[in-house]
Parts: C-alpha cells; structure tokens; sequence
C-alpha cells in the first residue's frame, strides 16, 4: 500500500498528490513515469511524474480527472493508501548541455515537462518556456516553471492571462525571428504535440514528445502501448515515454487512444452513479 | 531406450487395461458461456480405477519424461491404494505446483508419450491422477506445512518473477535452507499462469493455493518491484548472494503486417492480460475493459492461440476464428484443447496466411485479408513448409483480431544489465545444465532463457538453478 502525503487541488479537476513510494523514488528520473492501480478492482493506469523526492521517498503526480479512475484518485484523500504502485518506468530523458532549450507545456503537461526543464537548466542549458492552458483558472505551476527557465511565456486559450492564443503561436514567433534553438521539448495533448512537431519540422529543430499510450502493465509484456516511430513500432512503456516527434505517427497515436471509449463511457457513469448514491 | 513391454509386478495376473478413465467436462454448450474450470476431475473411484491400470512396470520409461523428475510409479501405486496424502507427498518431494502441473503440462508429449501401456492401447493418465492428488490434498488435508525457519545466517538469494520457473526455484532454495525473496512486477504472483492461462482452465483460487503453498515453506514475494529499472541485477548482488532471473517471455510478436495497430488489433497477451489478470471478464465491476467484436479472428495455433479463442467465445463473440498457415495435423497446441475449441464451436481457417488487415477512417478494423496455403517440402522443424497459393487473396470480415504467433523474452532485464550475455533472439544465455548466465552469481532459466516454452520446462530450469546456486553458495 502507498500513502498519499499530500493532496492539492490546482484547479476544478486537476489535482496534485505526494505519494509515499521510497523505493519508486529512490531511482526515479525526469521523464519517467509510475503505473498505479487504486485497489482490487482497479485498472493499471500510467501517470507521469511531476517531482520526486528521494529523500522523504515522495514520488508527485498532478493529473486531469478525464475517466472513472482519475475521477476516483481524485477522491481520495491525505492517509488513504493505493494499492499498487509501479515505477519508475520509462527510460529518463537523457539530460546534457544542448544549449539553447525551448521546453513547451499544454495543459497537465506542465507536470511532467517541470522535472526536465529543471534538469535540463541545472545541466547548464538556457531554459525557454512556453506553457498554456485553457484558462487562467486551470493554469498551474507557473512559479516553478518561472523558477527553472531563463525566459518564460504563458498563454491561454481564452485569453483570461498571458498571450491570447495558443503555446504554438509562441514558438512561431520564436522560430521566425531566427532565434537559435537547439532543441524543444513538448509535453501536452496529443493535437498540441502533433501542431508542435509539423511545425519545427522545417526548422529541423531536434523536437522531443512524451508520450501518454494505454498501458496495462507497463513492462514491455502486452503491446497495448505499441506506437509507430518512422518505420518501426515500438512500445512506449518500455522504449518511451519520450520520442524523436518529428517520427511519430500522431494520427495512429490518436486513434489508438480511443480504443476503449464506449467502456470508459460505461464505467465513468457507473462510478458517477455510485459517488452520487454515497452523498446523498 | 529400452521399453519393457509385458513386465507385470510380480504376483499380479490380472489382466491389462488398455483404456483410460474419461476425464469429465463441463457441457460444451454451457461452458461456452462461463468462465468455470472445463475438465472437472477425476473422483476418487475413477482415480484408484485409473490407477489400478498402472502395471509398475521396473523401467519406468514415464519418469524420463518428467523434467522435474517425479516418481510416477510410486506416486500413481499410492493413489491405486488410496493413500492420497502419501501420494501428494510423493509428488511434492519434486513438485512444488502439481495442481498446476497436473492441468496444464503437456502429459502426452512428456511422461505419457513415454507410458509403456501406451504401446498398445491408452497410457496411464498421468496428469489427471497428479491433479486428483494435488486437489484431493487440498479439500481433505489440513494443511499442517511448517515454515521452514530460515537460518538466520542463510545466504540470502533473490527470485525475480513469480512464475513457474521463480516459484520453483524460490521453494527448492528454501527447503535447502536459503533465504528467499522473490521480486515481482506485477501486482500479482504468478507470470504467465495468472495473466495468461484463463480461468477455465487454470482456476486462479488454485494458483493462489500453490503460491501461498511456497509462502508458507517461507519464501516472501514482493510485488511491484520491477528488476532493471527500481533495481538492477548488480544494486541486488550487493545484498543477496546469488540472482536468479526468471522473468518470462513476455515480449509479444506480431505480425508485421500492415494494419497490425489497428483499434481492434490485440496481441494475445495484451488481450488474455486484460481478462484473466485484470479481471475483464467481470467489467464493469472491475475497471479494465476488453472490448471486443462479434467476428473474432484469432491469428496462431498454439495453446495460446486457442486460449484466446475461447476466451473471446466467453465474452460474447459470435464467431471465432483460428487463423493458421498450415494444416490441423500440424498445430502446435495440445489435442485436448484444440478438441475443446472444436466442441465449443471455434472455427478453424487452415492453411490460411494473413497478410493484411484492413480498417476504416476512424482507425477501427473491418477486415483481414489472407492467401490460401498448400503444404509443401518438410522445414528445418521437420514440419511441412507452408506455401502460398497464387491469386488465392481473400478477405475476411473481422471485428477483432487476436495476434497469438509466440512471445520473445522480455527484453527490460538484459537491456540493462550490459554484463549478462544476450542470444540472436534477445534471449539470456545460460548453460542448459546449471542455468549459469554470463555473470557469476547470477543464473536464469524459463522462457527468458529459452523463449517461450511450458511450464514444466520453466520449473525444470527452476531446479536446476536452484541446484546450481546451492553449489554455487557452498
Ligand atoms: S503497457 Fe504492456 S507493453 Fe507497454
């Protein structure tokens, strides 16, 4: 059983936790992420690592209540324990001195992209971030991003802070202006990623993705997180989460996410109508 | 070998019975719809019936063909005398999983190939009889297995895997008196028992009884703690003695064929994980899905083929198909399940090779397109080659597709562990007859050794390492 620490509420369904997971801790890396299953009936889920502390044995993890087991995660509170919790899984990112690094986050993306920018600065490269979200209301983190980059932009969609428009306008501008840019790192939606990658295409910027598939158990032994990089397939628990995106098939990635919405649909309105007989 | 055909214990005149006791099963018709066990077992008159056929003939040939090397005789003489716990005991002085065993070794390709009753009539049925004992122990026995108290100043050897090959070689290091702990990935024990074999044939309550067997000698399992990244095999040497890898074959093939990601494209693995380690079949009381489609086809002909067949029947499937390039004489699973597939109503497309799968707009499968086969010259494995048939294209209506063509070895262990020697196939080198890997100290056996074979070829390899590393220890 792993102990929730501490639990933040960053906005109406995004929320933070502070895991007891000495041992994931230990060894986890940026880049990486754990697998978790609430309890016995439980799916596996993957959930990227925002920060981790080896030292109090934390591992943090911000995510979206999108389905019924993220709804449910985010229920739980202080002193409530998981049952099952893998990690770390993924190879780390690999952090060295490129020079120049634009790190651009959308949405929950920020978690993830906040333990690379900052490895990425202490590692002596000049830090550029472009993080966005819908809203002001559902912005998060802005201060930690600011703290590990030399430059940061924010944008929202709706123009309720920052620039009026999307992160990719940013990165637009950047590119045009000739800016030298060694290498981007862009963690978000799918469809943010895909625009991100068709954009410094012609730019031939090196632009890396981290990649959030279906998983079931995370250790390379399913194919249900297989993804098409170039010409090969390769399986995100194991050869992942980061890939070269200029190679990913965004289009296939796109529709393999939608492999299971009727079930998810049907398990989000059973735990719907559960939680709603429990308060009442 | 030698095979001594009319001996007769001493004494006995009786006459040789040549048949074998049935094997009960659930109707085809009903079980088609449920997840229960198929074969039901045998009681204890048919078992001593069963039995009582053996001949005790003084070569035992049945015994060279046991990888863990059981006395069959002795064990099979106590059931005929009804001496059931003698027998388990028997059994247990070797195995430390016959109820597994017992259900799913391939008897007729082992032991029973070699039975000397079986040169003129039925050999003695002896998986069943295994099986009979191991669950007779457990509904009449008492368990009354003592902890094997671990001397304090044992050496200290690591397990990484709970399946056959971690489990036996766990238990046999612990009755030798080591002290054992088994990291395990997943959230359960097991391998490929729990997440690949389905219920209806492997019921989990009777893993769950065997592992808990190998708990009480002592052993302890830790779940969650994936070898290779939350600990390498060289961080684990500073603290135990000896590593024994047995981490499976848990690498999915495909076919490299275009349309193979497809939404409705599973690899068997993927698909059998869903259901029998996560519980799919009871969705949406538990939480993972495994949707799936009235036209399922199933690509392979081996055990983990017809597997997923019978699953997808489970789970509504309307029509399920066994895809495989060569003929019935050839497929690679054992009669007895290709039979139960048969009952059950899968439909078998022989000599029939795919070669795309075709889907629509959304991502979503429609069809498989295949090319008729004919047999050809014998291959390397003796087996006859496959060819294709010119202008034989055809297609087939599918929903879902089910990749069942075999498993690799895992690759997370070796990709970072750069010391151990790795084979062409990704697989862990080892010495067949001490299970040594490249490292001293570290060992391994089971699938990860040698691709994906059986079970009882993963405990054999369990055994022997564990011989090894208590030579190694010593
Ligand atoms: S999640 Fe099963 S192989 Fe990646």
């Amino acid at each position: 059983m792993y102990k929730i620490l501490r639990k933040e509420i960053l906005s109406a369904n995004i929320k933070l936790m502070e895991i007891f997971a000495p041992k994931v801790a230990q060894k986890a890396a940026p880049g990486q992420f754990i697998i978790l299953r609430i309890d016995e009936q439980g799916e596996r889920i993957p959930l990227t690592i925002a920060d981790f502390n080896a030292e109090k044995g934390t591992i943090t993890m911000i995510f979206q209540e999108v389905g019924k087991t993220t709804s449910q995660l985010g229920t739980m509170k202080v002193g409530d324990s998981i049952r099952d919790f893998l990690g770390p899984l993924g190879i780390p990112m690999h952090i060295k001195n490129y020079g120049r690094v634009v790190c651009v986050g959308g949405g929950v993306g920020v978690a993830p992209l906040y333990p690379q920018a900052r490895a990425l600065k202490q590692a002596g490269n000049e830090i550029i971030s472009i993080i966005g979200a819908r809203s002001k209301s559902i912005l998060f983190w802005e201060d930690e991003i600011h703290k590990v980059s030399d430059k940061s932009y924010i944008t929202t969609d709706d123009g309720s802070y920052g620039h009026h428009g999307f992160v990719s306008d940013i990165l637009k501008r950047l590119l045009e202006e000739k800016e030298r840019i060694d290498r981007i790192i862009a963690i978000g939606p799918i469809p943010m990623m895909r625009v991100l990658c068709e954009l410094t295409k012609p730019y031939n910027v090196p632009t890396f993705v981290s990649l959030n598939s279906i998983m079931v158990d995370g250790t390379g032994m399913c194919g249900c997180c297989r993804v098409t990089i170039g010409d090969e397939v390769k399986f995100t628990c194991v050869d992942g989460p980061d890939f070269d995106g200029h190679k990913v098939n965004f289009k296939e990635l796109n529709a393999r996410m939608k492999r299971f919405v009727p079930e998810e649909k049907e398990a989000m309105e059973l735990f719907r109508k559960r939680s709603s007989c429990i308060c009442q | 070998m030698p095979i001594d055909d009319n001996k007769k214990t001493p004494g006995t005149a009786k006459k040789i019975n040549y048949i074998r006791e049935k094997m009960p099963v659930q109707d085809p018709s009903k079980r088609k719809n449920n997840f229960e066990e198929v074969a039901l077992g045998y009681n204890e008159e048919t078992a001593k019936k069963e039995a009582s056929r053996c001949i005790q003939c003084k070569t035992a040939p049945c015994k060279n063909g046991c990888p863990v090397e059981i006395d069959i005789p002795a064990f099979i003489k106590l059931v005929a005398e009804g001496k059931y716990d003698e027998s388990i005991k028997k059994i247990k002085e070797k195995n430390n999983l016959p109820a597994i065993c017992g259900r799913v070794c391939p008897q007729e390709t082992q032991c029973e190939s070699l039975c000397t009753l079986g040169k003129k009539g039925e050999p003695i049925a002896i998986g069943r009889l295994e099986r009979f004992a191991a669950d007779y122990e457990a509904a009449n026995v008492p368990s009354n297995e003592t902890k094997i108290s671990p001397s304090t100043p044992a050496p200290k050897v690591a397990v990484i895997g709970s399946g056959p090959a971690g489990l036996t070689c766990a238990a046999d290091l612990k009755r030798m008196g080591y002290n054992v702990k088994i990291f395990e990935s997943l959230h359960a024990s097991g391998g490929v028992l729990r997440y690949g074999i389905p219920e209806f044939r492997l019921p989990k309550s009777i893993l769950d009884r065997e592992v808990k067997y190998i708990n009480t000698l002592g052993v302890e399992i830790e779940y969650n703690m994936i070898i290779g990244r939350v600990a390498t095999i060289k961080e684990l040497m500073q603290e135990y003695k000896a590593v024994f890898i047995g981490s499976g074959a848990g690498l999915p093939y495909f076919l490299n064929i275009p349309g193979e990601n497809l939404n409705g494209v599973y690899s068997a693995n993927e698909f059998l994980t869903r259901v029998n380690l996560m519980k799919a079949y009871k969705f949406p009381q538990f939480d993972t899905p495994a949707a799936m489609g009235k036209r399922v086809g199933v690509v392979g002909g081996g055990n983990v083929a017809m597997d997923s067949a019978r699953v997808a029947l489970r789970l509504g499937a309307e029509e399920v198909y066994i895809i495989y390039r060569r003929s019935e004489e050839e497929l690679p699973a054992r009669k007895e399940e290709v039979e139960h597939a048969h009952e059950e109503g899968i439909k078998f497309k022989l000599l029939t090779n795919p070669i795309k799968i075709i889907g629509d707009s959304e991502g979503n499968i429609k069809e498989i397109e295949c090319q008729q086969m004919e047999l050809g010259e014998p291959d390397a494995s003796g087996r006859k080659r496959p060819v294709v048939i010119k202008d034989s294209e055809f297609t087939i209506p599918m929903d879902t597709v089910i990749i069942a063509i075999g498993q690799g070895p895992n690759p997370l262990i070796p990709q970072t562990t750069s010391e151990l020697s790795i084979g062409k196939h990704g697989n862990i080198v080892t010495n067949e007859k001490t299970g040594e890997t490249s490292i001293p100290g570290v060992f391994a056996g089971g699938d990860v050794a040698t691709g994906a074979a059986t079970v009882i070829k993963a405990m054999g390899a369990g055994k022997i390492a564990a011989k090894s590393i208590d030579k190694y220890l010593h």
